[in-house]
């Protein structure tokens, strides 16, 4: 397939800290990796992130089996599925958060850029700055909603002065859709917004270290339907720049936002495939059962 | 099929399907007495075929209705979004052919003072049979789901198409040896005009049926009857003059 130039992610130069850094023998950088193949209907642009036979471990209790699935850049990936279907479960592997979890045991393999994640020599910390992740209720930290944002940039050293700093922490406010609301009290505590702008902030927090990929679980479930309608204007205008991944209980959600869809059942992905498909005609049983609303 | 988790909605989608069968069978009846009446000469059931159209049309309404709030309050997905659109688009087919059923039957009670003209009303009684049984065969195919029933109506529309082409040579025969018989020939041919529609209306039918069980369109051609309308010379058909039956 002829790849539109236009589609393709830029490399990034790798910066200081950056994972993609550490690893130079198994990742020969963007620039020279072959052009990824498409493997699911579909799937337009380039592969973003790759799951091979991702399984996950509790203790004795498989959560997930046998994962394989590829992740578009430049676009939405909706999750659905019933409660403890492994949908969070399996985005919680593209950012290693399953790794706090002492009984957790995730084998497979997810790449990133043809990079190994699961790898231990890769550092959780650094891999969470270029994979940033929203949850379910917005967790602003007990600080200023300028120093929210500015948290992350100064942990990890990425501008050289206060100037530098102040700018990026208004470029990610504005990304974000927050800066007008915000602009005047930047010095007021983040947890003193209402949710959808605390919702907003975290986002904006998450833009701040310049992640590749957002993962977001659930991010509206706590937000009214007017400060769900501006994330999800945000979600759209983000994913010009980003790959994101969004488990969502919502079909309605996942219909308005994504352009992929997967379905995942007891642990299993099921079914992936364009979202106008999955919602219009699955091909699998247990999906339409899942979008008609007939699970018993 | 499973139910819904929730009953109600299940239900309602039930319902709607249960009102199209209902408009169906009404429709089914509506063709096949109007036939009869032409074929009895039979003033009454005519008047009754004439009078009863408006319940098509008020059945057609409430179907509409019920298919708008299912989609503004269930929001449904996949298959039970296309059975609300398929309700829809069924119920305007249905009112079309109830609407040439009518026609038919008042053209026949036009008949009925004149003179029998006994051999083209069993042409016309013989084409009505064969349109009945496709309607019948179609709506039995949206009330057991059964693709292939909805396939087969679709690939036949020839045999209709072909009846009515030799039903139009027939009267123009007809009316070219005996000119006294031009108006009478005319509703006939009128008739066989409606008759043909309303197959048009079952290939529909068929159409919307496979798409709400499959989600597709039909694939393939369809056979179509060799002569042309410019070929028969019928100037109706050849020009589609006033094409809504």
């Amino acid at each position: 397939m002829t790849m539109n130039p236009d589609l393709v992610a830029p490399s990034r130069e790798p910066r200081q800290g950056d994972v993609s850094a550490l690893d130079t023998d198994r990742n020969p950088g963007h620039a020279e990796a072959p052009v990824p193949t498409v493997v699911h209907p579909g799937l337009t642009g380039p592969i973003k992130i790759k799951a091979e036979d991702v399984s996950v471990f509790y203790g004795q209790k498989q959560a997930l089996f046998d994962v394989s699935l590829d992740i578009a850049d430049k676009a939405v990936t909706a999750f659905i599925g019933p409660s403890g279907c492994g949908k969070s479960t399996f985005l919680r592997c593209i950012n290693r958060m399953n790794d706090t979890i002492p009984s957790a045991r995730v084998v497979g393999k997810i790449t990133i850029d043809g990079q190994d994640i699961t790898d231990r020599s890769i550092d959780p910390v650094l891999l969470r700055a270029r994979v940033g992740m929203v949850f379910q209720k917005p967790n602003p930290f007990p600080k200023s909603i300028f120093e929210n944002v500015a948290y992350g940039p100064k942990i990890h050293g990425l501008t050289a002065n206060k100037t530098e700093l102040a700018d990026r922490v208004e470029h990610s406010l504005k990304r974000a859709g927050l800066w007008k609301e915000v602009a005047d009290r930047l010095e007021s505590p983040g947890t003193g917004l209402s949710g959808g702008q605390q919702q907003r902030l975290v986002i904006a927090r998450a833009i701040a270290v310049e992640p590749e990929v957002i993962l977001m679980d659930e991010p509206c479930s706590a937000l009214d339907p007017i400060a769900t309608a501006r994330i999800e204007e945000l979600i759209d205008e983000l994913r010009e720049e980003y790959c994101i991944v969004i488990v969502t209980h919502s079909m309605a959600q996942a219909a308005r936002v994504s352009q992929r869809t997967a379905f995942f059942h007891l642990g299993q992905l099921i079914e992936v495939g364009p979202t106008e498909d999955i919602f219009q005609n699955p091909r699998e049983r247990r999906t339409l059962d899942y979008i008609t609303g007939r699970f018993g | 099929m499973n139910q819904h988790t929730v009953k109600a909605y299940g239900d309602e989608l039930d319902q709607l399907t249960a009102e199209v069968v209902r408009m169906g069978g009404m429709t089914e009846a509506q063709v096949s007495d109007a036939i009869d009446s032409i074929a009895r000469r039979d003033v009454a059931l005519a008047k009754s075929v004439i009078e009863r159209d408006e319940k098509l049309d008020a059945l057609q309404h409430e179907i509409e209705r019920k298919a708008i709030r299912l989609i503004a309050l269930r929001q449904p997905m996949a298959s039970d979004l296309r059975k609300a659109l398929a309700a829809m688009k069924i119920a305007v087919d249905l009112e079309r052919a109830g609407d040439l059923a009518k026609n038919i039957a008042k053209r026949g009670l036009a008949l009925i003072d004149g003179e029998p003209m006994t051999p083209l009303t069993r042409s016309i009684v013989r084409m009505g049979q064969l349109v009945s049984t496709r309607l019948k065969e179609v709506l039995d195919a949206y009330t057991t789901s059964e693709v292939e029933g909805a396939i087969a109506v679709w690939k036949h529309d020839d045999d209709i198409d072909e009846h009515y082409n030799a039903l139009f040579r027939e009267l123009l025969t007809y009316m070219m040896g005996d000119p006294r018989t031009i108006g009478a020939s005319t509703h006939l041919l009128f008739m066989a005009k409606n008759l043909e529609r309303i197959g048009d209306h079952a290939t529909n039918l068929a159409e919307t049926i496979h798409y709400e069980i499959t989600g597709e369109e039909i694939a393939g051609d369809r056979p179509k009857s060799n002569a042309t309308a410019e070929d028969i010379g019928d100037p109706y058909t050849a020009t589609e003059i006033g094409d809504r039956g």
